[in-house]
């Protein structure tokens, strides 16, 4: 089998480790260093569970190999914020209740960073579509649209304090 | 789900990827953005010994009018294509079809070329390449070749590519003044592959006459496929309502659906009409502005 060594930066951190070709980025992730917080849920690239950021663009961690992230720069949801703090999305999820169960949060939050990224000023149908590749089983999506808007809100007055 | 044991290889430039493949055999696949071929590894309905992965080639990713032509580099995103002002001004064809195609995370990765390369019927580029006219650029271990998209697709995920033949560049007739294109796909769900979809493209003279057109359809076929006798029935004319009407009867009776979990063969006949009728009403309306 063979082996191939790679580098990337994941939360600001350096990691090299040995992987095999066929070693799916979530796997790598979730097993060999043990952040659980990018989740499993279709496992065929449709529900967004899964949702990363590599070099500052939302992927779907299930449908990426390992070893295509050699020298990549990688965010997961647990490098958004300082440990204590929230991100303004993830404060925004919990003032609007943008979740029940949670599965999907981690998610629906890399991938509403790439949009707000993207796209700082969203209109509702923006953001609907922006999600659309993300499935959440529970809210019905009101309450996570809603928790996209204040955080635009929120982020849009940081780059303002900032400027 | 975790794909049968293969062996990566990375290429870093045409040359040594087209090196690897002649090495490697028929039991190497090219990979550039992975979203068609990796799920289908996932799944075990491809089991490739070798993965060589072209993402990390330079210089192949690019929008760009150069001559008579638009040229695509194979790499480009779904993506870049999606935000990019050349296409949005020139070529809104493409931004309807992108809209519809898979989700966000998914076109981050999804290229041009390995959607087109792929030879699936279901995806929403060959459409639109039918529709465009496109020529296909290729690279090979013959050197650089030239394929017109009506050769280029030859059956179910089959393709005039060559082993060995890497897909290079798109090339499109560069948009000319009163010409107009547009595209649509009726989905189950946002991010589906099309129950189905039309792409059009019609080039119109001063007095209105219709020059040149292309109508591709999406998913109605084992191969994409053009709607050559709508084609002939424009072609030449002023495209009245009766004509768009007639075109769109030629469409449900032309194309060969099959029943699926995405419809029955009558529904999807049925909104073949419809769609062709819309997206000829569609493009002429932007030919016309």
């Amino acid at each position: 089998m063979a082996k191939h060594k790679v580098t990337m930066t994941i939360n600001g951190q350096s990691v090299t480790a040995e992987v095999d070709s066929r070693l799916l980025l979530v796997h790598f992730i979730r097993e060999n260093l043990d952040m659980t917080g990018t989740h499993i849920g279709c496992d065929t690239s449709s529900c967004g569970a899964c949702t990363i950021l590599i070099d500052g663009k939302s992927v779907k961690s299930c449908t990426y190999l390992t070893v295509r992230a050699d020298g990549a720069n990688i965010t997961t949801i647990e490098g958004i914020a300082a440990d204590g703090t929230n991100h303004p999305l993830q404060q925004a999820f919990h003032d609007q209740h943008g979740l029940h169960c949670g599965f999907c949060t981690p998610g629906m939050i890399m991938r509403s960073i790439d949009l707000l990224n993207t796209n700082p000023n969203p209109t509702e149908k923006e953001i609907r579509w922006g999600i659309s590749g993300n499935l959440c089983r529970c809210t019905g999506y009101n309450n996570i649209v809603k928790s996209v808007q204040q955080a635009a809100k929120e982020m849009a007055k940081e780059t303002k304090e900032t400027v | 789900m975790i794909p049968a044991n293969f062996t990566y290889h990375k290429a870093t430039s045409l040359k040594e990827a087209i090196a690897l493949s002649e090495e490697l055999g028929e039991e190497a696949k090219y990979m550039s953005g992975g979203h068609s071929l990796l799920p289908m590894m996932k799944l075990r309905f491809a089991t490739p010994e070798h993965i060589i992965d072209i993402s990390k080639i330079d210089g192949l990713s690019y929008i760009k009018e150069e001559g008579d032509y638009l040229k695509i580099g194979a790499l480009t995103t779904q993506t870049e294509l999606e935000h990019n002002s050349l296409l949005k001004d020139k070529y809104p064809i493409f931004g309807d079809a992108i809209w519809l195609t898979a989700d966000p995370s998914v076109r981050n990765c999804g290229t041009i070329g390995g959607n087109i390369a792929h030879g699936d019927a279901a995806n929403d580029q060959p459409a639109l390449m039918l529709a465009l006219r496109a020529t296909i650029i290729a690279h090979g271990a013959d050197g650089e070749k030239s394929i017109p998209i009506d050769e280029f697709f030859h059956g179910f995920y089959m393709t005039a590519l060559e082993p060995g033949d890497i897909l290079t560049e798109i090339q499109i007739p560069k948009s000319k003044k009163n010409s107009g294109g547009a595209y649509h796909k009726v989905e189950r769900k946002v991010g589906d592959y099309a129950t189905a979809g039309v792409a059009v493209h019609l080039e119109l003279d001063d007095d209105g006459v219709c020059q040149e057109i292309g109508i591709g359809l999406t998913n109605v076929s084992a191969v994409p496929m053009r709607l050559e006798r709508g084609e002939e029935l424009l072609r030449g004319k002023v495209i009245t309502d009766d004509l768009i009407e007639q075109v769109g009867v030629f469409a449900s009776e032309d194309a060969e659906p099959e029943s699926d979990l995405r419809g029955s063969e009558a529904y999807k006949r049925s909104i073949l009409k419809t769609i062709t009728k819309r997206m000829l009403n569609k493009a002429l309306e932007r030919a016309r502005q």
